[in-house]
C-alpha cells in the first residue's frame, strides 16, 4: 500500500506549523487561550488595525530557539522578520508578518525510526511568523453566501518547520510527524493538540522513476491534521501521481485539499495563479541579534530528547526498541514509565503493562489524559508488585487494574476487600481440580484419546472455580499429574 | 490677542494668572469659527473635548501644579494620529467613519502633559502629497494666500499654526510632510530622529521613513512640545532608547564655533531665485553669529528622490493592503464576493494619488522587480547615509534651503512627477533617518514665506535646534502674521 | 521614455493590489508609472555593487517584549467600526478561493 509501484519512488517534503505555548501572542499581549467567545481576544495589533505596531514576544524567540537546537539547527546570528502579502479576509493586515531570508535557524535533522532503523530526515529551515483568524462559513466554503471572521487565533505565535524532500513514504510521513510532535512535547514549547490546530501540517509529495536524478512536480496538499489525514492523504495523492503516470500524463503543479469524508484530495479551485508573496523586511521589527552565549545556555538547558531517551530506555532497562520507541512519544509517558519502574523494579513488566493495559484507556499520545489518569505510577507499581510475587494472578490483575481505574483506589485495597489473593496451595488446588475432572468425563476421554487440547478447557474450569485466583502453572502441574495417573 | 501668542508666552500668562487654558481654548475656538471658513485647516474641531480639558488645566494651574511646561496648551494634530473616540480620517473616504478605539502615544503623552486637543488636521490623503489638494475632503488653504497651497501632507497642522488656529500642531514626515509646510506656511517644523517619537497610533504611510513632530510659532515652542512627546515607547519597537535632553535648556548656548555645512547639491537647478537668494542669506546671517559656514557635498542627493519613490510607495502599498472593507472603513455595496468586495471598495475609498502609489509600490515589490527596483532603492538609501556620515564628521549641523520653490497655486502642479520634485530637499533626511527643521528665513516680494532647513546628526535635535533658535532671534521673521482678519 | 509598462502588467499588478481599475484608469495609470518609473530609471546609473541594502534608518536590534498577557480591548469597541458584523462576528460575503 505505501509502495505505490516499483517503478516509481515517492518523494516527500513536509512543513509543520506548530502553535507555540506562550502566555501571550507573537506581537502583542492579547491571551492565546483555545475557545474563548468570537473577538474576545484581540486589540488593535492583531486586529490590524491603523497606527498599530508589533513588538516581538520574547519567549516565542526562546522557544523558537530551544526547538532548532532540539533539530540540531544552525541558529543564525542574525535573523529578520518580513512581511507576506496576500489577501484573505481570516488575515488583518493582508500581510502576514513572518520570516523569509535569514530565517530563525537553518539546516538541521530530525531522528526517526523507520523499521526499527534510525533515519534522518533533514530539516531546511525553521522560522517564527503569526497565526491568522478563524473563517467560519456560513454553509460550506463552496456554499456560503457569507463567512465569518474571529481573530482570537490571529497573532498566536507559530513556528513553521520545512523538511528536505528526504522523506520516503506516507508511513515516513506520519513517523515524521510523530516524532516532530515528540520532541516539541518534550520541549514544552507546544501543546501538540491536533485537534484544536496546535500542530496543522501540509505536505508535498512527487514521484520520480528509480534512479531519476530530478524531481518530478511536486503536489502540495494542505489541511492535515492528524497522523492518520497524513498518511491517508499522502497514499491517496501516491497512488494518483502514479496512475496518471502510467497513463502517460502529466502532473499539474497544484495546491490540493485533502477531503478527510471522501478520502481524497482535490484541486483547491483557483489555485493555478502562482502567488506572489512581494516580501520585504518588515520595517516595524529590528532584527534579532541571537549571541553565542544566549544560544549556549538554551542549549544547556535542553531536556533529554525522545530520540536519546529510547536509547537509554533499551540500555538501562533492558526494553525491546518497540516499547521503548512508544513509552517514549511523549515526556509525561516516558516520565510515567521511569517513576512506576522505581517502585517496582521489573522494567519489562511495567512495559507489558503500560502497553497492553494502561495506552488501552490513556491515548499514548495524549498528555493531557495521562496526567489525568486515576492509575498514577505508584498505583500501577503497587499493582505489579502483588503481580510479581504471586499474591494475585495476571488475570486477576486485569479485573484489578478496571477497577482501579474505575475507582482510583489502590490494588492491595481492592485485592484484600475482595479476597482475589492468588491460591497456589496444592491440597486445595488438589480438590478442586478432581472435582473438575468428575464433572468433565467427555473432556478427560478426549484426552486421553490423544486431544491434549482438551486440558486447556479443564484449566479454564478451574479458573472459573476458582473465579481465577489460582495460580496457572500450579493447575497446570496437578491437572497433568492427575491426568496421566486416571 | 491671547491666540497670536507663542505657546511659552502663553503659558507664562496661565503662571502669572493673566490667562487661563479655558480662555485660550475658547478663544482658539472662536477664532477657528470665524477663520477656518477661509482656512479649511480643519477636519474635526472637538470642542466638548477641548473645553473639558482646558477646565481641568485651569484648576492645575490655580493650584500651581500643572502637569507639564505646557499644561492648558490648544493644540491640533494631524488627522493621521489616532484618538480614541474621536474619528481619524487620514483624509481618506476609506476611514471616513473611523473612530478608533484607543489613543495614539503621542496623544496619551500630550494629554498626560495637560494639553487640549481642539481638533483633528486637514491632509493629503494617508500622507501622500505635497500640497493638502489630494485630501479626499476639501483643500487646505496657506494662510498666506489663499489661492496657494500650504504644501503638505502636513497642510492642516501647518496652516492651522500659521492662522493661529492652534498654539503649535503635529504633524508626520515621511519625504518633507513637515518641513515643507512649515516653509510654505512660515512655520516651526521639526522633523525629529527616526525612532525619537513614537509612531504607535500614527496610521503608517511608510513605516520605515515617517516620523511625527511638531509645528509651532518659534523654536523654543516646537522644542517645548518635542520634549513631551519624545522618548522610548515599548509599543513601538523602532522607538530609541536614548534619553531626551532638556531642548529648551539648550537653546540658550551661544553658536559660536559651531560648524555648518552647506551641501551645494542642495542649491538646485530651476530653483526659485527668491528662494535661494534667502538662503544664502540666512547664511550669512548664521556666519555673523560665529557659524563657521563651508561647503559640503551630499553627491548620492540626486539619486535620493528616485528611491524614495520606490520605498515609500512600496511600504505604503504594504501598509495600506489591510483597507479592505473586512474590519473597519468604508465597504462598497453590491459585491458578488469578497474578492470583489475588497477591490471595489478600494477602488471607491481610495484617492487617485493613493492608488497611483500603490500600484507603483506593488509593482516594485514583485517578482522578477524586487531587486531592480525595491533592493536597488534600500541600497541607495545606503549610500545617501554615508554622504551624510562623511559630512557629519566635518560638520555640526547643514544649512540648506527646505524647498526649491515657493508656495504654489491651487491646481498648479497636476503632474504628479512634477509634485515628487517638491520634495528633492527634504527626503533625503527621511532616508537616513536624520533630525530636520525648517525655519521662517524670509518672505518673497509677493509675501511668501520661505523656509531655511537644518539638518543634524542623530539624536541631535539639540544642536539642530540651537542653531535654528539663534538664527531666529537674530533676525526676527517670526514676528510678521499672515493678512488674515 | 514610454514603454516600461504594459496594460497587461498594470492589470496584472492591480490584481495584486486588490484594486478595480476602469479601462480609463488603467491607461491613464500606465502612462503615469511609465513616467515615473523612467525617473526612477536614473537610479540605474548609480553603481551599487557590494552596497548593503538599508531597511532601518536607525540600526537597532533585539526589541523584544516579555510574554505576559495585557487586557485586551472587548469586542464592543473591536467591532464598533465592523461595516458588517453577526454577532460578534466579523461578516464578509462569499469566499471564492483565489
Ligand atoms: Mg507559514
Ligand atoms: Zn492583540
Amino acid at each position: 500500500m505505501t509502495d505505490p509501484s516499483a517503478a516509481y519512488e515517492v518523494v516527500i517534503g513536509l512543513e509543520v506549523h506548530a502553535q507555540l505555548r506562550t502566555r501571550s501572542k507573537m506581537f502583542c499581549g492579547c491571551p492565546t487561550a483555545f475557545g474563548a467567545p468570537p473577538n474576545s481576544q484581540t486589540c488593535p495589533v492583531c486586529q490590524g488595525m491603523p497606527g498599530s505596531l508589533p513588538v516581538i514576544n520574547r519567549r516565542a524567540v526562546e522557544f523558537g530557539v530551544r526547538t532548532a537546537l532540539a533539530f540540531h539547527c544552525r541558529v543564525n546570528a542574525s535573523c529578520r522578520f518580513a512581511r507576506k502579502h496576500y489577501y484573505y479576509p481570516d488575515m488583518p493586515k493582508n500581510y502576514q508578518i513572518s520570516q523569509y531570508e535569514e530565517p530563525l535557524a537553518e539546516d538541521g535533522w530530525l531522528e526517526l525510526q523507520a523499521d526499527g532503523q534510525p533515519r534522518r530526515i533533514a530539516i531546511q529551515r525553521l522560522h517564527l511568523e503569526e497565526d491568522v483568524g478563524r473563517l467560519i462559513h456560513e454553509g460550506t466554503l463552496e456554499t456560503a453566501h457569507a463567512s465569518l471572521v474571529d481573530f482570537n487565533r490571529s497573532g498566536v505565535p507559530l513556528m513553521e518547520t520545512v523538511s528536505q524532500p528526504d522523506v520516503r513514504s506516507p508511513e515516513e510521513a506520519a513517523a515524521y510527524l510523530r516524532a516532530f510532535r515528540a520532541v516539541l512535547l518534550y520541549l514544552g514549547v507546544c501543546d501538540g493538540n491536533m485537534e484544536e490546530g496546535s500542530l496543522r501540517c501540509d505536505a508535498n509529495i512527487s514521484l520520480r522513476r528509480w534512479g531519476a536524478p530530478d524531481l518530478g512536480t511536486k503536489v502540495e496538499i494542505k489541511n492535515l491534521n492528524s497522523f492518520k489525514n497524513v498518511q491517508r492523504a499522502l497514499e491517496f495523492e501516491a497512488l494518483r501521481q502514479r496512475e496518471a503516470l502510467d497513463r502517460g500524463e502529466r502532473i499539474v503543479q497544484e495546491t490540493r485539499l485533502w477531503d478527510a469524508d471522501r478520502g481524497r484530495t482535490r484541486t483547491m479551485r483557483g489555485k493555478e495563479q502562482a502567488h506572489d508573496y512581494r516580501y520585504f523586511p518588515e520595517p516595524d521589527l529590528v532584527p534579532l541579534e541571537l549571541s553565542r552565549a544566549s544560544v549556549e545556555a538554551v542549549r544547556a538547558d535542553l531536556p533529554e530528547l525522545p530520540a536519546a531517551r529510547r536509547q537509554r530506555f533499551v540500555r538501562e532497562y533492558g526494553l525491546p526498541t518497540y516499547d521503548a520507541d512508544l513509552l517514549t512519544q511523549t515526556r509525561a509517558l516516558a516520565d510515567y514509565y521511569e517513576a512506576a519502574v522505581r517502585e517496582v523494579p521489573h522494567p519489562k513488566l511495567v512495559s507489558n503493562w503500560m502497553m497492553s493495559e494502561l495506552l488501552r484507556a490513556i491515548p499514548a499520545d495524549d498528555e493531557r489524559a495521562l496526567a489525568a489518569s486515576p492509575i498514577s505510577p505508584r498505583h500501577l507499581a503497587g499493582l505489579l508488585r502483588l503481580v510479581a510475587d504471586g499474591t494475585i494472578t495476571g488475570k486477576i490483575a486485569k479485573d484489578v487494574f478496571e477497577k482501579m481505574f474505575r475507582s482510583g483506589e489502590d490494588a492491595l485495597t481492592i485485592v484484600g476487600r475482595e479476597g482475589l489473593t492468588q491460591i497456589a496451595d496444592t491440597a486445595a488446588l488438589g480438590a478442586v481440580v478432581d472435582q473438575v475432572l468428575r464433572a468433565n468425563p467427555k473432556a478427560v476421554e478426549d484426552w486421553r484419546r490423544g486431544k491434549k487440547a482438551a486440558a486447556g478447557a479443564l484449566v479454564g474450569q478451574v479458573m472459573k472455580a476458582t473465579q481465577g485466583k489460582a495460580n496457572p502453572s500450579v493447575v497446570n502441574s496437578l491437572l497433568e499429574a492427575k491426568l496421566s495417573q486416571l | 490677542m491671547i491666540t497670536q501668542l507663542t505657546v511659552h508666552a502663553l503659558v507664562e500668562q496661565f503662571r502669572r494668572g493673566a490667562a487661563t487654558p479655558s480662555a485660550a481654548a475658547r478663544a482658539y475656538l472662536d477664532r477657528i469659527a470665524a477663520v477656518d471658513p477661509s482656512v479649511r485647516a480643519y477636519i474635526t474641531v472637538t470642542p466638548e473635548r477641548a473645553l473639558a480639558a482646558a477646565a481641568a488645566a485651569d484648576a492645575r494651574w490655580r493650584a500651581g501644579r500643572p502637569l507639564s511646561p505646557i499644561d492648558g496648551v490648544p493644540i491640533a494634530v494631524k488627522d493621521l494620529l489616532c484618538t480614541k473616540g474621536v474619528r481619524t480620517t487620514c483624509g481618506s473616504r476609506i476611514l471616513e467613519h473611523f473612530v478608533p478605539p484607543y489613543d495614539a502615544t503621542v496623544i496619551e503623552r500630550l494629554e498626560a502633559a495637560g494639553t487640549v486637543l481642539l481638533g483633528k488636521t486637514n491632509m493629503d490623503e494617508f500622507a501622500m502629497g505635497s500640497s493638502t489638494e489630494h485630501s479626499a475632503f476639501f483643500a487646505t488653504r496657506n494662510p498666506w494666500d489663499l489661492a496657494r497651497v500650504p504644501g503638505g501632507s502636513s497642510g492642516g497642522s501647518g496652516a492651522a499654526v500659521a492662522a493661529d488656529l492652534a498654539a503649535a500642531a503635529l504633524g508626520s514626515d515621511t519625504g518633507g510632510s513637515i518641513r515643507q509646510p512649515a516653509a510654505f506656511t512660515g512655520t516651526v517644523g521639526l522633523k525629529p530622529t527616526y525612532g525619537r517619537v513614537s509612531r504607535y497610533g500614527l496610521v503608517a504611510f511608510a513605516s520605515s521613513l515617517d516620523q511625527i513632530g511638531p509645528f509651532a510659532k518659534d523654536v523654543i515652542d516646537a522644542a517645548l512640545v518635542l520634549r513631551v512627546i519624545a522618548g522610548r515607547d515599548p509599543l513601538d519597537s523602532t522607538s530609541a532608547d536614548v534619553p531626551a535632553p532638556d531642548f529648551v535648556a539648550e537653546l540658550g548656548r551661544p553658536i559660536e564655533g559651531l560648524r555648518l555645512g552647506v551641501p551645494q547639491e542642495y542649491f538646485v537647478e530651476g530653483m526659485d531665485p527668491e528662494v535661494e537668494a534667502s538662503v544664502r542669506e540666512a547664511i550669512e546671517v548664521l556666519k555673523r553669529l560665529g557659524g563657521r559656514a563651508e561647503p559640503i557635498s551630499l553627491p548620492t542627493t540626486d539619486y535620493a528622490l528616485a528611491a524614495y519613490y520606490l520605498i515609500a510607495p512600496a511600504e505604503a502599498s504594504s501598509n495600506l493592503a489591510r483597507y479592505d472593507g473586512v474590519k473597519y472603513g468604508s465597504r462598497a455595496a453590491g459585491a458578488r464576493d469578497v474578492i470583489d468586495m475588497s477591490s471595489k471598495t478600494r477602488a471607491q475609498g481610495f484617492g487617485p494619488e493613493v492608488k497611483r502609489r500603490i500600484m507603483l509600490g506593488t509593482y516594485a515589490l514583485s517578482a522578477g522587480y524586487y531587486e531592480a527596483y525595491y533592493g536597488k532603492a534600500q541600497k541607495v538609501r545606503t549610500l545617501v547615509r554615508r554622504d551624510f556620515d562623511a559630512a557629519f564628521a566635518r560638520v555640526d549641523v547643514i544649512v540648506a534651503p527646505t524647498t526649491p520653490n515657493l508656495p504654489f497655486k491651487h491646481g498648479e502642479k497636476e503632474d504628479p512627477l512634477a509634485m515628487y520634485l517638491n520634495d528633492v530637499l527634504t527626503i533625503p533626511v527621511n532616508l537616513a533617518g536624520l533630525p530636520g527643521v525648517s525655519v521662517r528665513c524670509g518672505f518673497s516680494l509677493a509675501g511668501l514665506p520661505i523656509g531655511l532647513q537644518f539638518i543634524g546628526r542623530p539624536f541631535d535635535e539639540a544642536t539642530l535646534l540651537r542653531a535654528a533658535h539663534a538664527y531666529e532671534q537674530a533676525t526676527g521673521w517670526q514676528t510678521r502674521r499672515p493678512p488674515l482678519p | 521614455m514610454g514603454g516600461r509598462i504594459e496594460t497587461r502588467e498594470v492589470e496584472q499588478v492591480a490584481r495584486l493590489a486588490r484594486l478595480e481599475l476602469s479601462a480609463e484608469e488603467k491607461e491613464r495609470m500606465r502612462e503615469q508609472l511609465d513616467r515615473i518609473l523612467g525617473y526612477i530609471d536614473k537610479l540605474r546609473r548609480l553603481d551599487t555593487e557590494g552596497v548593503p541594502p538599508t531597511s532601518h534608518a536607525v540600526p537597532m536590534v533585539n526589541v523584544m517584549r516579555e510574554d505576559e498577557p495585557r487586557p485586551c480591548l472587548p469586542p464592543q469597541e473591536m467591532l464598533a467600526n465592523a461595516p458588517d458584523r453577526s454577532g460578534d462576528f466579523f461578516r464578509v460575503p462569499r469566499i471564492i478561493e483565489d
